[in-house]
Order: structure tokens, then sequence, then C-alpha cells
């Protein structure tokens, strides 16, 4: 049998030092009547060789991005992976340890989380950051449930609509159970609409979610963000971003961000359909007893030398159990990892080349469809590397189109809000090459 | 002086920032192809980052050099024996990595047209069917991202079951011996927790469960196999007690490897099951994650979980969004899809067979062990164990002065990992111990003499069991101090400080 490494005679051995006739007796102990007595409806076990056909053929029933070219964003990107990161993360002694729950046989986990959230408050502006999230979604939620415990009192959540329909769904599942209020902003010309954002935060106000650029690629009107959560002592400002973004953008600790979230998907991870990914979490160092999830902290070992520990851990569940910051577990360790890898090989200059690209080609991209007759730009604000664009029919008609000339031409933005379905979402990241962005420009010209 | 020079070197990795160089560079892009317009007639300039992020200027061999020395640094499955309790280190097969890495499945985007992912589609639709079939249960979402995150799911349907009966409740009743993450969801999902007492056989005491059951029970989270490892022989009247009082019933799967194809959940009464993938279908653990915690539901149940629903219509496979009473998305996208794809492999490998012949050697293995040590090691709950069982370190504390903290340390200098220990609470000094049905019985058989041999240090010489570990890349750590005045991230002014 695969991966069972006893043979009979071993289990027979193993049997009779138990003093049991046979395995069905250790199984005694499981009463008849929730006994299950018949073979399980799954099919017979497969050969590797098999096994790897099957997946092969389901594999080939997808449409990849390396066969088609991709304009499609929404939170998951096709930014460039390089080689060395899934070499690293392919080694067994990362991605065969669980949680470093040991840390002497652990530090390599443990210095590799602590280079992540260094990283992390680099990237963000912030001086404090966990070991991940879930995924950008979640980190959000869990933003806002930091908020209350930092604020300590109110009962109203205000989040824009500007930010990413998914996140918004999540935040509310998340906090449905809390019995706070959660109170959304409408946008306008597809930024937050400042004027109604001012009517809705008041004292009972504990938490203002923005996203920044917003599900729009838009940058949103930050200082006007900043001034009002401000006036605001126990209210806390939490920035959802793209962490691509900050290779060009001022990092939202400068307009007055108390906690940075976001997803991590486009440092180092693949696409893989949505997941896994990881989702970032940064803060202000004063608060970091009320951050959720592990925190990794350096000490010394009894020879003086210097080591790393799960730290922080009474905020955890496996300590103050109900009480606990979050029932967050596992998190998102390898996706961390994955990160780190990228930016260490990126680096400094290269992180910033990533963005600067990337900016430059979604612009490129973005002039030429504004040019094209029946073509415009839905909103006229500055964005970084996503635009939506207005097309002459309905976006989803213009997707399928396109997907004939092997291009996945955006996001249907009339999946979300029925009003926009003539919208379509477009992401351009420094992967796409002029003569790819030239030819969906084309392609696009074409469609009418 | 050499030698103690390279010792240094291989046991201190310095973090990466302090191997910056100014202008060093490693993966660089193509020449940008499009014109370059200035940034700041892209971007309004007060919108530009003024300085670059402080990250690593390194080479692309200091990186892999970097990483890999922090690699062996690592304790993992595929370095040595990885028996920790109630997180089923089991072996994580090769192939199911290059499966997870085919561009079919890693370089798909979850908004793609449905009719481009029908491939991946299928792949979660089936791996629910076979899910369903494994707990017995009728529906499925395979959204939740770990097992707490599965939790949290599933007690926001519980919550959403009582509300839509216009019946709020406000307390779930988790047992003694539970994982923390179970009152640490209920909390989050707005409920209170109470405890109940387990019984002198581990099981939950069924008259302090009748006490507490009242019209203000939302519901009951059970682990079965339990954490002390025993299976509740009182399932059935436990889960009739609890529907009678109008609650429901949830099964944490962190002990699923126990019981497949012996027992389903659905058919102990259970409403709620969730899955570690991680654990019981052999993903790798990543160093804490990636996991994937899937739920499945009875009928009951089904018309809350959270969207969007694989679904098929004549061999079309589909998201289903439009759910009316749905708790709403847990998370963006559809779960950790690279994790469901390896469940997915290797519950294909394994077959029904497979699967049941797993969990026969994973208690089997366990009895073993559990059997050669209980004479060594105090057992407080003498009976056939299932998948992992708790020792007591209470004679070495006691005798000897030597803690469960310490026989743990001691093992690492066997290249073991220790048990889980310290958990469950409701046993002094436990060690919770599940070897797993991918180790040999030669492997049992070393760790067997590991423990007798650590048991006997114990009562010869117990002060080399404080010393340990000697032989891991740095020897005991201070918490206290990490906790009392936290670095969590990298300052150079604190680098060299411990290094001298």
């Amino acid at each position: 049998m695969n991966y069972l490494p006893n043979t009979d005679a071993d289990r027979k051995q193993m049997l009779a030092a138990i003093g049991v006739e046979s395995v069905d007796d250790l199984f005694a102990c499981i009463p008849k009547d929730v006994r299950f007595d018949r073979a399980l409806d799954v099919p017979e076990p497969m050969a590797e060789l098999s096994l790897l056909r099957h997946m092969q053929r389901l594999a080939n029933c997808n449409i990849n991005t390396e066969q088609m070219v991709s304009f499609l964003g929404g939170g998951i990107y096709d930014h460039y992976l390089p080689s060395a990161v899934d070499h690293i993360i392919s080694r067994g002694e990362f991605f065969t340890a669980y949680t470093p729950y040991q840390p002497e046989v652990s530090q390599g986990t443990l210095q590799a989380v602590f280079e992540y959230q260094t990283m992390v408050a680099e990237l963000t502006g912030m001086d404090a950051a966990n070991a991940s999230m879930y995924d950008g979604a979640t980190a959000l939620a869990e933003a806002a449930m930091m908020a209350r415990r930092v604020g300590r009192k109110g009962k109203r959540v205000v989040m824009s609509t500007s930010i990413h329909p998914e996140y918004r769904q999540v935040v509310h599942t998340y906090l449905h159970g809390q019995g706070w209020e959660i109170v959304e902003v409408p946008t306008r010309e597809g930024i937050t609409d400042v004027e109604a954002l001012e009517e809705v935060v008041n004292e009972d106000t504990f938490a203002v979610l923005m996203q920044n650029p917003n599900f729009f690629g838009l940058l949103e009107p930050v200082t006007a963000f900043e001034t009002l959560v401000s006036t605001f002592k126990t209210a806390q400002l939490v920035v959802a971003c793209d962490p691509i973004s900050l290779g060009v953008l001022r990092p939202p600790s400068t307009y007055g961000a108390n906690i940075v979230v976001g997803e991590g998907q486009p440092l180092g991870n693949p696409m893989s359909f949505g997941g896994p990914h990881l989702g970032f979490f940064a803060a202000d160092k004063r608060h970091m007893r009320s951050m959720p999830g592990r925190i990794i902290g350096q000490t010394q070992d009894v020879e003086g030398r210097r080591g790393f520990v799960m730290t922080l851990q009474t905020r955890e569940q496996h300590i103050r159990r109900e009480r606990a910051t979050s029932n967050i577990c596992s998190n998102e360790a390898l996706n961390a990892l994955a990160a780190t890898v990228y930016l260490s090989l990126m680096g400094k200059q290269g992180f910033q080349e990533v963005a600067q690209q990337t900016t430059q080609k979604a612009h490129y991209a973005a002039k030429a469809i504004a040019e094209l007759p029946g073509f415009e730009l839905a909103f006229d604000q500055p964005f970084f590397k996503e635009f939506v664009i207005k097309g002459p029919g309905p976006a989803n008609k213009l997707i399928e189109k396109l997907l004939d000339d092997e291009i996945l031409a955006g996001v249907d933005l009339g999946r979300f809000d029925d009003t926009m379905s003539d919208c379509l979402l477009v992401a351009v990241t420094e992967k796409r090459t002029k003569e790819e962005i030239d030819y969906f420009v084309e392609r696009l010209g074409e469609s009418k | 002086m050499t030698s103690e020079h390279q010792c240094e070197v291989i046991t201190n990795e310095p973090v990466i920032f302090e191997l910056s160089a100014p202008g060093r560079r490693a993966v660089r892009l193509p020449t940008l192809d499009v014109p370059e317009e200035p940034l700041d007639a892209l971007i309004p300039e007060d919108m530009l980052r003024t300085e670059p992020a402080g990250l690593p200027e390194v080479s692309e061999i200091d990186v892999i050099r970097h990483f890999t020395r922090l690699s062996q640094f690592n304790h993992g499955v595929d370095t040595g024996f990885y028996p920790l309790g109630s997180c089923t280190m089991k072996y994580n097969p090769k192939v199911n990595e290059d499966i997870a890495r085919m561009p079919g499945f890693a370089s798909i985007h979850p908004y793609q047209p449905e009719q481009t992912v029908q491939g991946a589609l299928e792949v979660m639709d089936q791996l629910g069917e076979y899910l369903k079939e494994i707990s017995g249960m009728n529906h499925v979402s395979l959204q939740p991202a770990a097992g707490a995150h599965g939790e949290l799911a599933g007690i926001l349907l519980i919550r959403a079951y009582h509300e839509a009966r216009g019946n709020e409740r406000h307390k779930i009743i988790i047992p003694d011996s539970a994982h923390g993450t179970n009152p640490a969801t209920a909390a989050m999902a707005g409920y209170n927790t109470v405890e109940v007492p387990s019984d002198d056989r581990g099981g939950v005491d069924i008259e302090a469960l009748a006490a507490i059951l009242d019209d203000d029970v939302a519901g009951l989270m059970l682990t079965n196999p339990n954490t002390l490892g025993v299976f509740d022989e009182n399932i059935t009247q436990i889960a009739r007690m609890v529907h009678e009082a109008g609650g429901l019933l949830y099964y944490d799967g962190a002990n699923a490897n126990a019981i497949m194809g012996y027992s389903r959940p659905g058919d102990m009464g259970f409403d709620i099951v969730h899955f570690n993938l991680h654990k019981t279908f052999a993903t790798p653990h990543g160093g804490g994650g990636p996991g994937s915690g899937p739920i499945v539901v009875t009928d009951e149940l089904a018309p809350y979980l959270p969207v969007p629903i694989v679904t098929q219509t004549d061999g079309t496979y589909r998201f289903e969004w439009d759910v009316p009473e749905s708790i709403g998305q847990l998370r963006s996208f559809y779960g950790n899809f690279g994790v469901m794809l390896k469940a997915y492999a290797y519950i294909r490998s394994m077959g029904a067979s497979g699967l049941k012949a797993a969990s026969a050697d994973a208690v089997l293995n366990a009895n073993y062990l559990m059997n050669a040590l209980k004479d060594t090691y105090y057992l407080p709950f003498d009976r056939t164990c299932m998948h992992e069982f708790v020792l007591s370190g209470s004679w070495q504390k006691k005798e000897h002065g030597v803690s469960t903290l310490d026989i743990a340390k001691a093992l690492l200098d066997y290249g073991m990992h220790p048990p889980t220990i310290y958990f469950p609470l409701i046993v002094d000094e436990a060690q919770m111990i599940e070897p797993t049905e991918t180790e040999s019985r030669e492997t049992l058989d070393q760790f067997i003499k590991a423990m007798k041999e650590i048991a006997e240090i114990a009562r010869e010489n117990p002060d080399a069991l404080f010393e340990a570990p000697r032989r891991t890349p740095v020897r005991r750590l201070d918490e206290g101090s990490a906790a009392r005045r936290p670095l969590i991230c990298w300052l150079p002014e604190e680098a060299t400080l411990q290094d001298e």
C-alpha cells in the first residue's frame, strides 16, 4: 500500500506485543452502532504513474495563464516568480515541518519568519508585523477586530465600498456575531466619497477600513481619511494594500494608518486559483499585544547565542483559549517564506523596479485603450496597476470574445455590481510585454 | 580555531539584512519595453514613496545559501520522526508537490471564465464528494483555510441555524480536553463558552453534561477520538442529549486520521464536521501552514454554507454564489486550492482500501508505542487508544525533578521531534504522542529506546536532562525575556548584541 511501511510480518509482531489478535480488536472501543460496516465509496488505489496521468488530464482541462495573455487582477496578480523561490520552499526541511513549538529544532522557520516580519514592516512603514494570516480578506476582518481591542469602546465599523467586494463580504461574515454595526460608505468617481465618510465616522467608531489602491486600482483620498480619523481618539485607520504598490507608493504609515494589511500573493506565490496565499498584517508596535496570530521574536540561548522563538503567546488560543486575540492557529507560513525569499531576491532596487515597470506598463495600456473608439476609462483618477475600462458592450461578452484570441481580458465588474456590467477591470504587471499589450489593445479594438 | 569558527558560521546564520551590501542585486527584470514616462507624470507626486523600502541587497547565491542553511536548522517529517500529538505529521508524498505545480493548476486565476477552469472545479467537486463519503455527511464547503477557520465556519453555521429559527442562543459547550482553538472560535463567533469535564475514562462526563444543557446552549464542540486519543463510547447518547436540548454537534476533525473507513461522524450524530487536509490527507504543514479546513454538514445546515458552492449539471461545473441564507464568504476566492489538490491526489492514491489501511496502521502504531512505554511513563487513561495517546511525565517529575519539558528537550538530541507537551491541559506533565501510519516498526522501536533511555537518565543523572538539548543548532532559548522585551523586527543596533 502506498506510503505505509509496515509489512504484514511487522503487524503480526506488533499485535503480539500489544497482546491482541487482530487490528479489529483495537477498534473494538468503537460502539457497534457507530461502526462503519461497508467499504468507503472512494475509487480504488492508484499507482504514482497512473495518478500523474490522471492529474495531468485534469490539469489539461484548464486553460492556464501560460497559454494565454492575462490581464486578470482583482486581488490576485500575475507578477514574475523568480525560479529560486520555489527551489527554497520545496526543501523538505521547510515544508514538512509544523508550527515551531520546539524552537531548538525550528530556527530555520523561526528566523525566516522574523525576516518576513521585518520586511513587512519595511514595506508598510509600520514597526510590528505578525507571521501571516490566511489571506488579505481575513487579515482585514481581523484588523477590524483588533481595532476594537485597541480602542476598547465603540460599536461602529466604517468601511468604504471601494474595498474589494469579497473582502467586504468577509468582514461582514467575521463580525456577524459581535453585535457591532458596519456602515458602508459609497464611492464617487470610483473612490471613497469623502463627504459621505465624514457623515458616518463618529465618536462611536472604532475602525475605519479603506483600501489603497482601491478595488478599482485607484488611489484613495488618503489625506482626508487621515485628517478625519485622527480627530477621533479611539478610531483606528485600517488600510488594505497591494504589497507591490509599496514599491512606488508612499507607505500607509505616512498617512496615519494604525493597522496595515493585504494580500501577499504577488510576493512570490503562484496564483493557484486563489489559494493558498497569505495575508500580511502590520501595526504599531505599541499595540503588538493586541495583534492576532503568531509573532516571532529574537532572544538568546543559554550560551548567549542569538535565536528566535514564538513570543507573546499569551495572546494566542492555545494559552488564552476563549480570551485569545484570534482563533487562528495554522497560518500561511510556507507562503510567507516564499514572500521572504521573493523580497530578498528582488531586493531594495529590484522591488522598486517591479513596481515602477508595473506602473509604466499599466499606464501605457490604459492610455492606448482609452484612445480606442468606443472605449474609455471609467474613472478619471490616478491609479497604480489596475484600471476600469468601459466598452461598447457588456464586459462578459468582451471577455468571451477575447478568449478566442487567447487573452484573459480582465474581471467583469458586473459580477459584483449590476450597474457596472459594461465595466472591465484590467490589471497589467511587469510581466506583460509591449507586444502583448499592443496585441490586447488591437484585439479590443477589433472586438466590436 | 578554524573548527570553532566554522561551528559559529553553521549554527548562527546572520539575519539576511546583515548580509546586505549597497548595490548588490539578485534577480533582474528585462529592460522596460514601453516608452518611459516620469513617474510623477503618472502618479501624483504627493502619493509617491520618497525612500525605497529597506529590503536587503544581496546576490542570488547569498539568498540560496542563506535559506538553505536556515532549512538545515529545521526538523521536518523528511528529516526524522515527528510524533506531535493531534498534528498528524505523516509523510507528505512528493508526487503531490509536482501535481500542485502543474501549470494547469498553479497558473490559473480565480476570476478566469468558468469554462477555462473545468479541471480545477472537477477536482474540487470530487474532493467534496470523497469528504462527504468519508464523514457520512451530505454537503460540503472547501473554503476554510485551516482547521480553526473550519471551526469558525461551523460555529457561524450554528449561529445562522438558530437565528433562522428566531432562537438566539448564547452558549457553546466545550470539553476540558479540547484544543484551544475551540473556545477561541466560539468567542470569535460571539458565543460564551461553558466547559464540560471529562469522566474517569477520558470521555465527556455525561452527568455534568446533563447539568449544563439547557435551551441557551447553541451547540457542543467535540473531537472524537478526543485529545486523549480515546474514542468516546457514549457518543450517540451525547448526540441525543444535545439534540434534545435543541443544540447542534460540531465535530473537530483534528483526529480523523484514526477512523477513516471505521466510523463516520455523520453516523455518530454530528451536524458539522471539519477536516484538516494537512493532517488526515497528507498535505504538508509548511512550518505552520498553509492548511485547509473543509467543512461537511447535514441537510439542515446546507442553506447556510459559505458561498460560493461548486455545483455540477450534466458534467459542467460552476460556482453558485446565489445562496440567500448563506453565512457569506469566509475568505477571498474559493479556499486553499493548492492544498485541496494534494489532498485529492492523496485520496486517489490511497483509495478506499488504502485510507482504511492508513487508519488501521495509525492505530496499531499508537497502541504499540503506548504498550511499550506504559511501564516507563505514567499512563493516566490505560485503555486501548486510537491514533494517539497521552503519557504523563509525573513519575519523573515527582521522583527525579525531571519535567516533561526536560524529556522533550532530551529527545531533540536523539534527532526526534518531541510529542505535543503540556496538552491536553487535564493531564499533568502531558506528552501527547501520535506516531502516524507512515512510520515503520523500526522507527517506533528507536523512539521506545530513546524514551526508555531518557527515563533511565532521569533516574541516574537528572542533571544531564536539565542541560538538554546539546546537539541542536541552538540550545534552550530564553522565552521569558523575548516576551518581556519583544524584538519582533530586525534592528541593526540589536544585531550583534548577542553574537559576541
